[in-house]
């Protein structure tokens, strides 16, 4: 039995790297420190039910195991006899095998995406309209002192955020809030007990404090960090915040705005904007005025909702005038453990960092043109080749529907509903678990991926699944020359 | 039958993420994905109760799933579903020029479904996406 400490989690953005995990003959039999989500991963990862073992190849309309060979053999043939194919995913894999992604890519002269294009995509596209005062999260943990999830909910989505980097993280300069949440938790209960108590006898009902409302907390500006949570929904996240201010669905860009008014001294001539008062919003201002160093996380509530970019376009401005008063720095909440790193890598790779069309034999970038779902929604491709990713899960129906009806390749670990579309389907290592490599975290900052135990015999890593598809198409490429 | 119109919003939710890990075909990740959340208000304008079947129509199609009674109530007319196969269905392909479908935000209209099933992942791939 044996323990390896320090390893990086590849789960979500936040990249954990504080995993300790305890491996008897190959097999891992506990981890600490991890969030529910990761647990479930390394508990259950070598499930031999949900996982794929062997190569398969559609053999009249059936998948049928193959060798390893003949899988290369058929991906390289669908990859080379396409005049559009989309190459998609990317963002659970490691920098090396996207690297080898991209030149297979041009290779082929396809387009290559990854997922950021159904969640912080518009991100990108605001951060290349207006820039983005950001940091790292460590800056974050050691000193901010306001914490503001905007349409986020790290509870769900990002586990250990809150412990790692924000409020209930011990900086050098800022102290944890968990203390503090638990003692307003137990003061909750004993006014919820005194309150019931209160309506027996008194037959009617007592006021419980809110954490959402009309107003602040008393005591909210003396409190040294502060957590604000901004969504559509009382999230989990919000149970853990100081206050919550909830914003009808679709009207973030409002509120937004609303609040670089208020910030720079502008009176606003209505009572509400987005269903939050502003007397409300004028407290929040100064909140945000008044802090040391503010922070915004932002989520895909922001991206996937009406506006999209204009939204992002929107916090990133409120968070330039906020620079004008005191220092505040913005994040968008990165969901899949690479995805950071496939916007990186395909931006030193080719210049851009998500949607990349290959078709002309230089790199191209127009989202919304060359970007994988609206190419799949005008039916434009004509092969698919799928890694680290379950598109058919996560991508609407029109969508879908023209993704399968061409030659679909898939690489994935797991069984999931795009490789039971596929046409190929290659199982591949796990990374961070069963094959190392580089992933960055949402801010940016690059960690090692460790292996930790060796993967299934027929399990490569994606890296070398690639690399064979890249020297089959170039073997047929020359052959055709030749010809 | 009774109807109502909703926003419907999809997202992210712990358990969506760990019964993920355990397998996209397991049992445990149809009960916790093929799911509605919606406000108790909402909940007794169609006349249902909790885990009741109930169809979700969008101008981009209809699924079944359960109801659940939400426990981030009050959100009146907003309804939460788990991404995944079931809500993606129904979501908007529209990208407005930036790539990204609009999953959060949905007009929908829910209504009760009694006497139909909430389908399994090879059934919606078989019916929607059948491979020719």
């Amino acid at each position: 039995m044996s323990t390896i400490k320090n390893v990086t989690c590849p789960i979500c953005g936040t990249l954990c790297d504080d995993l300790e995990v305890t491996i008897k003959n190959n097999t891992i039999v506990n981890v600490k420190n991890a969030c529910a989500v990761s647990e479930a991963k390394f508990m259950s990862f070598s499930n031999p039910e949900h996982r794929n073992l062997k190569p398969l190849v559609r053999k009249k309309g059936e998948l049928t195991e193959a060798s390893l060979d003949e899988a290369v053999k058929r991906s390289a043939q669908i990859l080379a006899d396409a005049s559009y194919p989309i190459l998609y995913g990317w963002s659970c894999t490691s920098s090396e095998a996207i690297r080898v992604g991209i030149e297979l890519a041009e290779e082929v002269g396809g387009v290559i995406d990854n997922t950021s294009t159904v969640c912080h995509g518009p991100s990108i596209l605001s951060i290349q309209n207006v820039g983005i005062p950001t940091c790292t999260l460590g800056q974050i943990r050691h000193r901010a002192d306001l914490i503001i999830y905007w349409a986020s909910d790290p509870y769900s989505a990002h586990p250990r955020h809150m412990e790692r980097y924000t409020a209930f993280s011990d900086g050098r300069f800022q102290e944890s809030e968990w203390e503090h949440y638990i003692a307003r938790l137990r003061g909750i209960l004993g006014k919820k007990r005194f309150s019931r108590a209160s309506e027996l006898v008194l037959m009617k009902e007592v006021e419980l404090p809110a954490v959402s409302g009309q107003k602040l907390p008393p005591k909210f500006e003396t409190k040294k960090r502060k957590l604000i949570v901004v969504d559509v929904r009382k999230t989990h996240s919000a149970e853990f915040a100081d206050f919550f201010i909830q914003v009808e669905p679709n009207k973030d860009f409002e509120l937004l705005q609303a609040l670089r008014l208020l910030v720079k001294d502008e009176e606003l001539e209505v009572d509400q904007v987005a269903g939050v008062s502003v007397n409300l919003l004028e407290d929040v201002a100064d909140t945000l005025v008044g802090c040391n160093f503010g922070v915004f996380f932002f989520g895909v509530g922001l991206t996937m909702s009406s506006g999209k970019l204009q939204n992002i376009d929107a916090a990133i401005a409120l968070t330039k005038d906020l620079n004008y008063r005191t220092k505040f720095s913005i994040m968008p909440m990165r969901g899949h453990f690479n995805v950071a790193g496939a916007n990186i890598v395909y931006t030193w790779q080719t210049g851009y960092p998500f949607a990349v069309d290959f078709s002309q034999g230089y790199p191209r970038y127009n989202p919304g043109e060359t970007s994988v779902v609206d190419i799949l929604c005008r039916d434009e491709a004509d092969a698919s080749l799928v890694i680290a990713s379950d598109p058919v899960s996560n991508f609407p129906r029109e969508a879908v529907q023209n993704l399968v009806k061409t030659p679909l390749i898939a690489i994935d670990p797991v069984i999931s509903p795009t490789t039971m579309m596929a046409d190929v389907v290659f199982p591949s290592a796990f990374v961070g678990i069963e094959t190392g490599g580089t992933a960055y975290r949402m801010d940016r900052v690059p960690l090692p991926m460790k292996e930790l135990v060796n993967p299934p015999q027929s399990c490569l890593p994606d890296e070398e699944i690639l690399q064979r598809i890249l020297r089959q198409v170039r073997r047929i490429k020359r052959q055709r020359r030749k010809a | 039958m009774p109807k109502i119109k909703v926003t419907l919003l999809t997202g992210r939710t712990i358990d969506q993420g760990t019964t993920k890990e355990h397998g996209k075909l397991s049992e445990a990740y149809r009960e916790n994905v093929a799911i509605c959340e919606m406000d108790p208000d909402d909940l007794e304008t169609i006349g249902i109760r909790e885990n009741s079947n109930i169809k979700i129509s969008t101008k981009h199609g209809k699924i079944i799933v359960k109801a659940k009674e939400s426990k981030r109530a009050p959100h009146p007319k907003i309804a939460y579903m788990p991404y995944g196969l079931w809500a993606n269905t129904i979501a908007d392909p529209k990208t407005h020029g930036t790539g990204m479908p609009s999953f959060k935000g949905i007009m929908a209209e829910i209504q009760p479904a009694p006497t139909e099933n909430v389908p399994t992942i090879p059934q919606i791939l078989n019916q929607t996406y059948r491979k020719e």
